[in-house]
């Protein structure tokens, strides 16, 4: 189980200082692995083609800007425009719905989650995330 | 009591994760639908192709749970073959009923498909005995699932009027509950569950962020602003606030979700025979979640109605997971009629 913890407003002053990159090469990383086990649906996938999608982490104060075109996700760089889609929420969040721990729909509910821009595209992801059959994932433990 | 056997707990599953939520956890059967606008939950990414279909049957049939499939819009001018062709696939990969809401498309399965289980759907709107019946003699419906508008004395009168199985909904997120009937989506969207599968279809859905508020927009109609700290609904017209003689409040339905945990002693007693929860286009976890606590009390309640309580785990845990962050027992509960 993971806690329910808020990091300290210091992260987030300190997390804004560090270049945001490798989170989003992270992030990419870990979709195109996704992609490669083929555990997102070619349909779902079409759908993102070319849109940007920005992940902000509130209290550790990190940003992840990524896209997808071609057949798989890569990072975007020094990306300042506004993107097609924006998730927030804090690490812990995060963690919960990743972990499966949390419903995605619980956490907007309770405002723990945000999701801004379009918002048809946030339930394309949503539900193409919700999709994957866990067990099938690699184990990193 | 109960002198009746236990109802199916039968449970949402939007996607093969969570059919396998539900299964694994407690419910006696599943209801999905079709990957287009032959539900009323056409989501995008959501719902399962014919591939994922079949997965889902044999994992639950191996398990010897049902797989009830929902074929429950108003199949459109032109296009009714789309809505035929659903009911027929269904009857091939052999579900265990189909759940149908429009009176022509009955019909058409039970002539087609004499040996397919059929269910009136909560969007037939099917709110008396009379109607339920009438479903019966005509297409041999053989359960019939009521809208959330009766009380739990109308609930028994129809049961006690008719030969068809009666299926009320335990928990979920409620509306205006005039499924079938309802066009406030169409108002604000030109679309509606009735039409396209979806109320209020996230195309037309913007949440904006601004200082200290959430605005929340259906095609451009300001519905609600929220404080930070205010607990959040889904962004259709009946739940949004509006300015109603110079007071803002939910002038139509708050947010809010059933809970039947409190009364599913006397739900037993007077004989449903299935228990629905809502959330199809909920995630694998909302579905293991519900089911596991819905399971619990249906099981202690096996074990002796007289013993029953609420445990205070199981209550915490569905009002975290409802809309607005509250439960209530809706119109089952209506102490001043």
């Amino acid at each position: 189980m993971i806690p329910r913890f808020q990091l300290p407003a210091f992260f987030a002053r300190a997390g804004r200082l560090f270049p945001q990159w490798p989170h989003a090469a992270g992030l990419a990383l870990a979709l195109n692995a996704a992609i490669a086990a083929r555990l997102l649906p070619a349909d779902s996938l079409a759908l993102l083609e070319g849109r940007s999608f920005l992940v902000v982490v509130n209290d550790a104060g990190t940003r992840a800007a990524f896209t997808y075109g071609g057949g798989s996700f890569r990072p975007l760089l020094n990306f300042r425009s506004e993107p097609d889609l924006t998730f927030r929420a804090n690490l812990s969040a995060f963690l919960r719905l990743l972990a499966r721990e949390e419903d995605p729909d619980t956490l907007f509910f309770n405002r723990e989650l945000s999701i801004e821009g379009d918002t048809e595209l946030g339930l394309v992801v949503k539900n193409m995330l919700e999709a994957i059959e866990l067990p099938k994932l690699p184990k990193f433990s | 009591m109960p002198s009746n056997r236990l109802p199916d707990l039968v449970c949402p599953a939007g996607s093969l994760p969570a059919l396998k939520s539900a299964v694994d956890n407690g419910a006696d059967a599943v209801y999905l639908g079709f990957k287009n606008n032959t539900n009323a939950r056409n989501f995008a990414g959501l719902n399962f192709d014919e591939k994922a279909l079949v997965d889902g049957i044999r994992y639950a049939h191996d398990r010897k749970k049902g797989v009830l499939l929902a074929i429950n819009t108003f199949p459109q001018a032109g296009r009714t073959a789309d809505w035929q062709r659903a009911v027929d696939a269904a009857a091939d990969l052999g579900v265990d009923a189909v759940i149908m809401a429009d009176l022509g498309l009955l019909d058409y399965a039970n002539r087609r498909h004499p040996g397919l289980r059929l269910h009136l759907s909560v969007q037939g709107s099917a709110t008396n005995f009379a109607a339920v019946n009438l479903a019966h003699q005509e297409f041999g419906i053989r359960r019939a699932v009521l809208p959330r508008v009766l009380t739990l004395g109308q609930v028994e009168h129809v049961i006690q009027n008719t030969p068809v199985e009666i299926e009320v909904f335990g928990y979920g997120s409620l509306c205006v509950m005039n499924e079938g009937r309802c066009w406030l989506s169409s108002y604000a969207c030109g679309e509606s569950p009735n039409t396209v599968g979806a109320c209020s279809p996230a195309k037309f859905v913007e949440w904006k962020k601004k200082p200290g508020v959430m605005e929340t927009r259906l095609n451009g109609i300001l519905i609600d602003s929220r404080g930070d700290t205010e607990s959040a609904g889904y962004p259709t017209l009946c739940k949004g606030r509006y300015e109603v003689n110079g007071n803002t409040y939910y002038a139509i339905e708050e947010p809010t979700s059933l809970n039947v945990l409190s009364i599913l002693p006397d739900i037993v007693n007077i004989g449903v025979r299935a228990i629905k929860v809502e959330g199809r286009q909920r995630s694998p976890t909302y579905v293991a979640q519900v089911t596991r606590t819905l399971r619990a009390a249906l099981d202690s309640l096996a074990a002796g109605a007289e013993r029953y309580e609420v445990r205070q785990e199981w209550q915490s845990q569905l009002t975290r997971l409802s809309e607005g962050n509250q439960a209530t027992l809706g119109a089952y509960s209506r102490p001043w009629r």
